[in-house]
């Protein structure tokens, strides 16, 4: 605690700034100031943050807190971007919606700009199902082809894209249910294995051809209703083309028999409570274009 | 100066130091914490918001069982490319029921406040057994265990009895029902009026949604993300803007 034996004290010319006056095994510490332009910068913050608080929301009162000088608030400010936005593109917005839905491709500017927002729209919305570049997946229909279930000109995509499949929160939503022809014991084990090979004829090789010619009489008694005598598929409850080799869960036996014995009920949501009149027609438009639009 | 002269007693006494070092702290806490609490302006009732139903909440815990929240947000921030991407931004009541919430910090995953309604049932069980099958992009791993775990909600009156401590409205009748509106809710087939009177006619939904007999833990996590950002109705109600 003391300087007791210490012989190499520090000598303190003149000049020299004060000490603290403390010393400790023989160390000082000079007594210098602050540098004069940190001491203003701190200052200033201190003079902004009071500044900030007025201009900006900060102090809590006894029933709300201060709304600051420049009534900001974080809630207004989006607002104003997107109302800003929408703003902008409304002219364009009403043309599209004004335009009757086949008549898009006859306007290029206008397809051109429908397409650019459609393609923003599917990227953020319809991309999870059906693909970043739409080519679909298992259970989810690409939409790059021209094999429609439920229809491929513009109103029929519009429709689908506005109320969707077999959801139940559309009333409008498109419906239809395949029998669970196994499950319900509709048909038998062997009725359906041979509708199975009749299907997989139509497009290629059957698995097993002796049950060709009996598959073809289930088919016709069970199945022909809905998908055609010659199984050609019905837009009109998306019952689809057997005959066209593309499959939405798969062509092979084993997938097809689990279709026949279980049913499908693919799902798509509507879109109309989610999405704009004119975004849901600009996505129409981009779907359309794609490759299979009709 | 005078002042800089006391403040030596407290350099050289650490309790002092101490109970002094606290004191400021809780001063501060209080000050930022105690307003949020009556401030009129932070407090903001919505329609439409009502507790979890007993499926829903299982599904919540194995939400929280499987960090999904270290990956995905549940808050969509007042920012024009948030809202255009996800929806309407997230309301602080529409966290009210949760404890604790799950509003998350990180993004690896896309945001789920609103994920409710927007993929179908199918979808989420594809995607819960192999992301990459719908998604090629994902990075997400694979969660195919959760639709073979039977799950019979044996403990889900529990749960609900304790977040009703902590102030979620569950009512006596609630509670006591909790495993029949359970099942009830995976199940078309059965009886699940009463499910609908007491948590809501329009809000829940009743559906087989991993599409297998029975109720397993895809059920629970699925009736979960298909209400998540659902209940408030934001075609008649219109935040005020100055919260």
């Amino acid at each position: 605690m003391s300087d007791t034996g210490n012989t190499n004290k520090v000598k303190i010319h003149d000049g020299d700034p004060k000490t603290t006056g403390h010393e400790w095994d023989g160390i000082m510490e000079f007594d210098n100031p602050m540098p004069r332009w940190w001491l203003w910068v701190f200052y200033a913050t201190i003079v902004w943050g009071i500044g900030y608080t007025i201009a900006y929301p900060a102090w809590p009162l006894v029933s709300e807190a201060t709304s600051g000088m420049l009534g900001w608030s974080s809630r207004a400010k989006v607002e104003a971007e997107i109302a800003a936005v929408e703003t902008a593109n409304a002219p364009i917005n009403a043309e599209l919606e004004a335009l009757e839905l086949a008549a898009i491709p006859n306007h290029p500017e206008l397809e051109g700009y429908a397409v650019s927002a459609g393609s923003a729209v599917f990227k953020t919305w319809c991309a999870q199902c059906h693909g970043s570049g739409a080519a679909g997946a298992k259970g989810y229909p690409n939409l790059l082809d021209d094999d429609w279930l439920w229809g491929g000109t513009m109103e029929d995509i519009y429709t689908t894209v506005a109320y969707g499949i077999r959801n139940e929160d559309s009333d409008d939503a498109r419906y239809s249910a395949m029998p669970a022809f196994g499950r319900d014991e509709l048909l038998d084990k062997t009725q359906v294995s041979q509708v199975v090979n009749y299907v997989m004829s139509l497009s290629g090789t059957p698995k097993d051809a002796t049950e060709v010619a009996e598959g073809a009489v289930v088919f016709e008694e069970n199945c022909a209703s809905c998908h055609g005598e010659d199984a050609s598929g019905d837009i009109y409850q998306g019952a689809p083309n057997l005959k066209d080799a593309i499959w939405l869960y798969g062509g092979d036996y084993d997938t097809l028999y689990e279709t026949v014995w279980n049913s499908r009920f693919g799902v798509m949501p509507n879109w109309d409570s989610r999405l704009s009149e004119a975004e849901i027609r600009a996505v129409s438009a981009y779907v359309h274009q794609l490759g299979g639009g009709e | 100066m005078a002042i800089l002269d006391k403040h030596k007693i407290l350099e050289t006494n650490a309790t002092l130091l101490l109970i002094c070092s606290f004191l400021v702290v809780t001063i501060g806490g209080l000050v930022q914490i105690t307003p949020l609490f009556y401030l009129e302006n932070t407090i903001e009732e919505v329609e439409g918001m009502r507790p979890y139903t007993p499926l829903e909440l299982a599904g919540r815990d194995i939400y929280i069982r499987e960090g999904c929240y270290v990956c995905h947000s549940q808050m969509i921030r007042p920012m024009r490319d948030e809202v255009e991407r996800y929806g309407h931004y997230s309301l602080a009541a529409e966290s009210m029921y949760d404890h604790p919430f799950q509003w998350g910090s990180k993004r690896t995953g896309p945001d789920l406040a609103r994920v409710g309604g927007r993929y179908s049932d199918e979808w989420h069980v594809d995607h819960l057994r192999d992301p990459q099958a719908v998604v090629p992009e994902s990075v997400m791993p694979k969660y195919d265990f959760l639709e073979r775990t039977r799950i019979d909600g044996e403990y889900i009156g529990d749960l609900m009895a304790t977040n009703a401590i902590v102030g979620v409205p569950y009512t006596e009748e609630m509670i006591e029902q909790a495993q029949r509106d359970f099942r009830a809710q995976a199940d078309p087939d059965s009886d699940y009026d009463g499910l609908l009177e007491r948590y809501g006619e329009d809000s829940v939904n009743v559906r087989n949604f991993d599409g297998q007999p029975g109720v397993s833990e895809a059920d629970a996590l699925i009736a979960y993300l298909q209400m998540l950002g659902t209940l408030v109705d934001f075609s008649t109600f219109t935040p005020d803007a100055s919260r």
